[in-house]
């Protein structure tokens, strides 16, 4: 089943507002620096960096973007290389780089055991179904039995994956979301209104979501 | 930007934050002069009660362990590079229902957790004071509602609160500083339900400008208020509390983080233990006044422990770090016909306190208040992530409806349970401190109150016409702690912060509070600073 996506505001290009009063110079350079720099491999090995861009295919797939998709994998590795957590542990959790190594090494694990073959090379369904066992919880053995999976998959993996991907411009046209809004913020607030310099919102073809 | 790695309150200059690139001038004490106050933390409490101890001619010095920002040239309007204003030391969480720590409840810079909070200043119920008494549940307070009226009305007047002309619950309270708000459309979500469902609801007491004051300017509604406020508007500590502080002669030491109460012969404190600039120092004073909140108030105790402390400072009543409490901060979401757009705008623009103020037709004690959402995106595409569980295209999917997205959340009040608790955990942070180990379960009752809420918030926001409603969970805010009260065998201070044990050793945050309420905490915290000071 071929997977499509498509946004109701498809003309709508947040960064066209990069020189408006909608931008100030410390979020350009925020943002700037987050779509030129985009951090080299410090932490991960290159085998799980490999699952992890498997794994994040398929949280967060981008058919959409085949060429040109937003990077996620070097942005967990470079928070994983500073060693920055988010000021907390759960205490049936090891730290952020021990929870880190043990998922993508249990999710691997996990592909060889079911399919004999590695994550990456399994085609969706099977890569889906692996992925829904650990949010269900209803994986055994080894990482598991020292990573709680429900826990890794909520509060590790999918809160990073998302973080990064929904923190980038594309991110931000394609659910015409406002974006950088200072100093100029916004007049107009009531429902159905927009300011001029806001996404438009032109049709919704959510087919079989029902939304339509 | 990054955060800034070294102090900037320093050479007898500290940031001006209303000027770009400008100082004012700020008086310093050495570590050796022996001042009347050394305040450990400049939020909510420390950084108001820091103007009211300079204003009255003492000598102040307060500290924080983290940076004194210039929200005008670094705050971003970006949800990712503003997650430096969360205090995200190593901490461990657990129990039942653990807290999620970090960004969740936390702060660290000048100003605390007023830099990014969302600005509701809200007064407890006047019962709440006395709930064990007059309500049948928690514990009493060793302070009036009455008092504490003549307070709250000096922190809004500080903060030039903007308000509704009259508040429908509660005794009469007059006007707010200044006129309300124009309300988003989510927040007209929940008017037009608590209309359907025949309760009142008000233009939320919002801590910013809805007119010019000096060189802050009114709101433009970016919306960006819960990762800093980069114009102004909102009237953060940093922005009012700390500037008088300062022009009325106190010091604040940025960058500063204090690892221990320094104790003389005489079971007094002598001063404080803090590492600035890569090294320990001595700061000497007649007074210490722990105001790190309900985590590191409690940790500071218990690692300042000595020979005949050996449980920590003032933990004679064994209260030190019990007592914790959270709100319960479930919320129940929908997606509307209309378009939203609840990005512009402060986050909660209308709430309703109907059932902290209603006393019939519950099975729980306590109360809740409920407010409209206005989640950034990263923000709700965590929420349906972690709370409803979407991943893959239906995530993507789902997230384009982003616009058209209205939410309800409670602020509800949970019980004190001396169960729940921070003690210290064998593991040590970067300055070689032992780290903080928190437990946290709900009560039975907790889960009443939280269950009640769901549904009444659920029939409100399907009342006001939305659609497809999911609840997501989660908690607000720390309290408790350290509590205050008027039996020194249950309670860790007097009425005045002052701890039991040690009589020149003060309490003046979050961690006093002997029970939550059902608002948020910054409002009760400020006025309990004036209180004091």
């Amino acid at each position: 089943m071929a997977e499509h996506f498509s946004t109701p505001y498809a003309d709508y290009d947040v960064l066209a507002k990069w020189d408006t009063p909608s931008w100030n110079e410390q979020t350009r350079e925020v943002v700037r620096k987050r779509l030129g720099e985009v951090p080299p491999r410090r932490f991960l090995e290159p085998d799980e960096w490999a699952t992890l861009e498997a794994i994040c295919a398929r949280v967060l797939p981008q058919p959409d973007r085949l060429t040109d998709p937003v990077p996620i994998v070097p942005f967990i590795d470079a928070q994983l290389h500073r060693g920055q957590g988010d000021g907390y542990r759960y205490e049936d959790m090891p730290d952020l780089r021990a929870s880190w190594r043990l998922g993508i090494g249990g999710i691997e694990r996990e592909a060889r055991r079911r399919h004999d073959m590695p994550f990456g090379e399994l085609d969706a369904p099977r890569q889906d179904s692996i992925l829904t066992a650990i949010q269900n919880g209803d994986v055994e053995g080894e990482p598991w039995d020292e990573l709680p999976p429900k826990r890794f998959f909520s509060s590790v993996l999918l809160k990073s994956v998302v973080g990064i991907y929904y923190a980038h411009p594309a991110a931000w046209n394609e659910i015409g979301f406002g974006g950088p809004a200072s100093p100029r913020g916004y007049v107009r607030l009531a429902a159905g209104q927009r300011d001029p310099w806001e996404a438009r919102e032109i049709a919704r073809v959510d087919e079989g979501t029902g939304h339509g | 930007m990054g955060s800034p790695e070294r102090p900037r309150a320093r050479d007898g200059r500290a940031p001006n934050v209303f000027r770009r690139g400008e100082w004012v001038p700020m008086r310093q004490y050495d570590d050796d002069e022996e001042v009347d106050f050394a305040i450990v933390g400049t939020g909510a409490g420390g950084g108001t009660l820091a103007y009211k101890l300079a204003k009255a001619g003492f000598k102040v010095v307060a500290f924080d362990a983290g940076p004194y920002w210039r929200p005008l040239e670094e705050f971003a309007s970006d949800e990712e590079e503003q997650q430096t204003l969360y205090w995200t030391e190593p901490r461990i969480t657990g129990g039942q229902d653990p807290i999620q720590l970090g960004s969740n409840n936390s702060g660290r810079g000048v100003g605390g957790s007023t830099i990014h909070f969302t600005m509701l200043v809200l007064r407890f119920r006047p019962e709440w004071f006395r709930s064990r008494s007059l309500l049948g549940y928690g514990v009493d307070w060793p302070v009036s509602w009455k008092e504490m009226w003549r307070y709250y009305r000096e922190v809004e007047e500080m903060l030039q609160i903007s308000g509704p002309l009259s508040y429908p619950w509660g005794p009469r309270r007059g006007r707010y500083p200044r006129r309300p708000h124009e309300i988003n459309a989510a927040g007209l979500v929940l008017a037009r339900g608590c209309e359907q469902m025949g309760i009142s609801w008000v233009p939320t007491p919002l801590a910013t400008l809805s007119s010019r004051r000096g060189e802050a300017p009114p709101c433009v509604y970016r919306g960006f208020c819960a990762v800093g406020c980069s114009t102004n508007a909102k009237q953060s500590v940093l922005v009012t509390w700390i500037p008088r502080a300062i022009e009325e002669g106190a010091e604040i030491r940025d960058l500063a983080m204090v690892g221990r109460v320094e104790m003389g012969d005489g079971g007094r404190a002598t001063g404080v233990l803090y590492h600035r600039e890569g090294e320990w120092r001595r700061q000497r004073a007649r007074h210490v006044v722990l105001a790190g909140y309900s985590i590191e108030t409690p940790r500071l105790l218990l690692n300042s422990a000595t020979s005949r402390f050996p449980d920590g400072l003032a933990n004679g009543s064994g209260w030190v770090g019990r007592g914790l409490m959270v709100h319960s901060n479930n919320g129940v979401w929908g997606s509307m016909e209309e378009e939203i757009r609840s990005y512009k705008g402060p986050p909660v623009m209308a709430i309703t306190e109907h059932w902290n103020y209603t006393d019939t037709g519950k099975d729980f004690h306590g109360g809740y208040q409920f407010g409209s959402q206005g989640p950034l995106p990263q923000s709700w595409a965590t929420s349906l992530a972690a709370g409803r569980g979407l991943w893959g295209m239906e995530l993507r999917r789902e997230m384009t409806r982003y616009n058209h997205l209205a939410g309800l959340k409670m602020v509800g009040e949970v019980e004190p349970q001396a169960a729940n608790r921070v003690e210290l955990a064998d593991e040590r942070d970067q300055y070689g401190l032992r780290i903080p180990r928190v437990t946290f379960s709900y009560s039975e009752n907790d889960r009443r109150l939280i269950r009640h809420a769901e549904e009444f918030m659920r029939q409100t926001l399907e009342a006001a016409g939305g659609k497809e409603t999911w609840v997501e969970e989660g908690t607000a805010h720390l309290m408790g702690g350290c509590r205050m009260g008027e039996d020194p065998g249950e309670s860790v201070t007097d009425a005045d912060g002052r701890t039991w044990e040690i009589p020149n050793l003060w309490i003046c945050d979050g961690s006093l509070f002997p029970t939550g309420g059902g608002v948020n905490p910054s409002a009760t915290i400020m006025a309990l600073a004036c209180r004091t000071g």
